[in-house]
């Protein structure tokens, strides 16, 4: 098992660099730069921002130095866009946050997504497991662009329970809202998931074996049926995980909550050609790490499963 | 007093293509430590029977009639009731070792818990006890095994898994549902074997569900034939076996290849089982029997006692059945249109697997 770790990590270092070349070399395909303006700038100004950032050197260079500062310093360089700033202090502000209600959003997903789905499995076709699926298809239905809206008229507007925007890490009360309009539709795929997942193994041999011994169903359920019915839905969860960590941008922009998610589309709108590739590099780590995790829980949880 | 009593035993499933009606008024009893083994083809109802009496039918099944074990109502027991009769006094073992097992937990925790469940007992006793009983069915290394999980066995090793397992609360009925189906030859002669000790051994009454006539020769006491979810005959094995009273025994029976015999064709009962979504007026076997006549087509023939301990369900006369011994096989069945093909070699589909180990020697065993 260490060894198979090993080796993934030595496959994720060329898969990174691809990701970062490949990213590289598609941003600076597109149209337009960093300081194409409305107004175009004087040419000589053009060319002094250009040698500043070193965007007048031959591309490989570019991405050479781009790596080499990377491998060197952990140097994701300056903002191309926020003269003051570099990408290292952009990400350090935003990620806490957008980790924050990302992860908080993720564990309530899970816990009541599972929880919704099992209660749905073993009352089949009864009327909570109406009410469970009815629930997940309608919060499917409801994106978070018109979730967030809602949530703000009823909490803030109507009651005024919690603050309409903004974050702060002291105050739970600003998480509430940006981690269920996060959550709620993966919380709805997951309860569909170990809704389906569940009856499949409810109706498997190795399930009958279990109630022929004369255990209790919640035992049945909980010992013999949860392990094998989750397991589908781990596989969803690992680049859940991710997206829902690394933010939305639907969310930072309702929420005010200034995360990533925000930081990460302005960049692309901008050319900030540094924080863009900031980002990219982060959420790609960030998924070759989770992939690597659902595969070592897989084996954890069957053991028929050898690396 | 009967260890089992199933009086009129009726199972019902409700499926978007209908009603299927799996087994229709059955009556049986098992003694305490007697043998009885049902006989039948796939969707004769035979394991559907043996789910009724563990109460573990489907959630779409619905059973009516009565199964008294040991003086406790199962079909209509709460269900605290039946978990402290299940594994306790009725333990039961499944056809398909590969998937019957939780190939997510070790043995070890697999057997743990029926003893903690049932005994009280602590984990560590408790497989202590796993150890003794793998070692009772004869797993070697039972001790380094019991950590390992299912999928490190083989299919006969794994099926002596099943049955230490089953065993472990001492059970005075075990219901063995096609235990040998899906193991090889050699293994299935060993796994019945072990079966036949330990039900000794232990002193229970035991249901052998199985379309392999060999197996119940070899181990069964009594026989109870079902077809079209109905007993169609029962009596002794050894009677029964040498003097079928019903069409369908008897072709059951004379579908076994026999090496004595220089056949070139396998002999087949023509024809297919009924849709038990609709099953016909009369009797169900009716379209593929040879001794049919006008009533069986619209009245159902009555389980009647006709010698000591037998009983059979059959409008035609005993004598007619018999006369019909060496000439079953080659009739067409009415309305199939179907003919045995020219290349002599019939589909025993009808009876698959019937009789693998069944040789003519051991039938003699039970004279």
């Amino acid at each position: 098992m260490f060894a198979y770790v090993l080796r993934r990590m030595a496959v994720a270092i060329p898969t990174l660099l691809l990701l970062i070349v490949l990213s590289f070399v598609l941003m600076h395909l597109a149209p337009g730069g960093p300081f194409t303006q409305e107004r175009e700038l004087p040419a000589q100004v053009l060319a002094n921002l250009n040698a500043k950032y070193g965007l007048d050197q031959p591309l490989w260079r570019q991405i050479w130095n781009y790596l080499y500062g990377i491998v060197a310093h952990f140097d994701f360089g300056p903002s191309f866009v926020y003269p003051d700033r570099t990408v290292n202090q952009l990400i350090a502000e935003g990620f806490p946050v957008t980790l924050t209600y990302g992860a908080l959003s993720f564990l309530f997903a899970v816990v009541v997504g599972v929880a919704l789905g099992v209660v749905a499995a073993i009352r089949q076709n009864s009327f909570l497991d109406y009410l469970a699926v009815g629930i997940s298809i309608g919060a499917q239905v409801l994106p978070n662009f018109v979730m967030a809206p809602i949530l703000v008229l009823v909490f803030t507007l109507w009651c005024g329970l919690l603050p309409g925007g903004g974050w702060s890490f002291s105050d739970p009360r600003f998480w509430v809202m940006p981690v269920i309009a996060l959550g709620t539709s993966y919380m709805a795929s997951i309860a569909r998931i170990t809704r389906s997942s569940m009856l499949e193994v409810l109706g498997s041999n190795h399930i009958r074996t279990a109630r022929a011994k004369g255990m209790p169903e919640h035992r049945v359920v909980i010992r013999h049926a949860l392990k094998p019915a989750l397991l589908p839905v781990i596989s969803y969860l690992g680049p859940v995980f991710v997206s829902m960590i690394t933010g939305s941008v639907v969310i930072d922009i309702y929420f005010s909550t200034g995360g990533i998610g925000k930081a990460f589309v302005d960049s692309a709108l901008n050319r900030d050609y540094a924080v863009m590739m900031g980002v990219t590099i982060l959420i790609g780590a960030l998924t070759i790490l989770f992939n690597l995790v659902v595969d070592i829980l897989y084996a954890w949880i069957d053991p028929r499963i050898r690396y | 007093m009967a260890l089992l009593a199933i009086d009129n035993l009726s199972i019902r499933f409700a499926t978007n293509d209908g009603e299927v009606r799996a087994v229709n008024a059955v009556s049986l009893t098992i003694e305490a430590g007697e043998t009885v083994g049902i006989v039948g083809e796939s969707g004769s109802g035979k394991s559907q029977l043996a789910y009724a009496i563990m109460g573990l039918l489907a959630r779409n099944g619905r059973a009516a009639g009565s199964v008294i074990f040991d003086g406790q109502d199962i079909l209509n027991a709460r269900p605290n009731v039946l978990n402290r009769i299940r594994a306790e006094k009725i333990a039961m073992i499944f056809q398909d070792p590969m998937t019957s097992l939780n190939p997510y937990m070790r043995v070890a925790d697999q057997m743990a818990e029926v003893l903690v469940l049932h005994k009280g007992m602590g984990k560590r006793a408790a497989v202590a006890e796993a150890v003794r009983m793998l070692d009772a069915v004869r797993i070697p290394d039972a001790r380094g095994r019991v950590r390992l999980y299912p999928h490190e066995f083989s299919g006969g090793m794994r099926q002596r898994v099943m049955i230490a397992m089953a065993l472990l609360c001492r059970p005075r009925l075990l219901i063995a549902d096609e235990p040998t189906t899906a193991l090889d030859v050699t293994v299935q002669a060993q796994i019945m074997a072990l079966l036949s000790d330990l039900q000794r051994e232990f002193g229970m009454a035991m249901i052998l569900i199985t379309h392999d006539l060999g197996v119940v020769a070899g181990s069964c006491e009594r026989v109870a034939v079902m077809y079209g979810g109905r007993i169609r005959e029962t009596g002794p094995v050894g009677p029964l076996f040498r003097a079928p009273a019903h069409p369908y025994t008897q072709g059951l029976l004379h579908a076994i290849p026999r090496i004595d015999r220089t056949d070139d064709e396998l002999a087949a009962i023509p024809g297919a089982p009924p849709n038990m979504t609709c099953p016909p007026p009369g009797c169900a076997f009716e379209p593929r029997c040879p001794c049919r006549r006008e009533v069986c087509a619209t009245d159902r023939p009555p389980l009647e006692g006709f010698a000591p301990g037998r009983a059979r369900a059959c409008f035609a006369p005993l004598a007619d059945v018999r006369g019909h011994r060496e000439t079953a096989a080659p009739t067409t069945p009415r309305g199939t249109g179907a003919h045995p093909p020219e290349n002599r070699i019939v589909p025993v589909a009808a009876v698959a697997g019937a009789g693998m180990a069944a040789t003519p020697g051991r039938l003699d065993d039970h004279d």
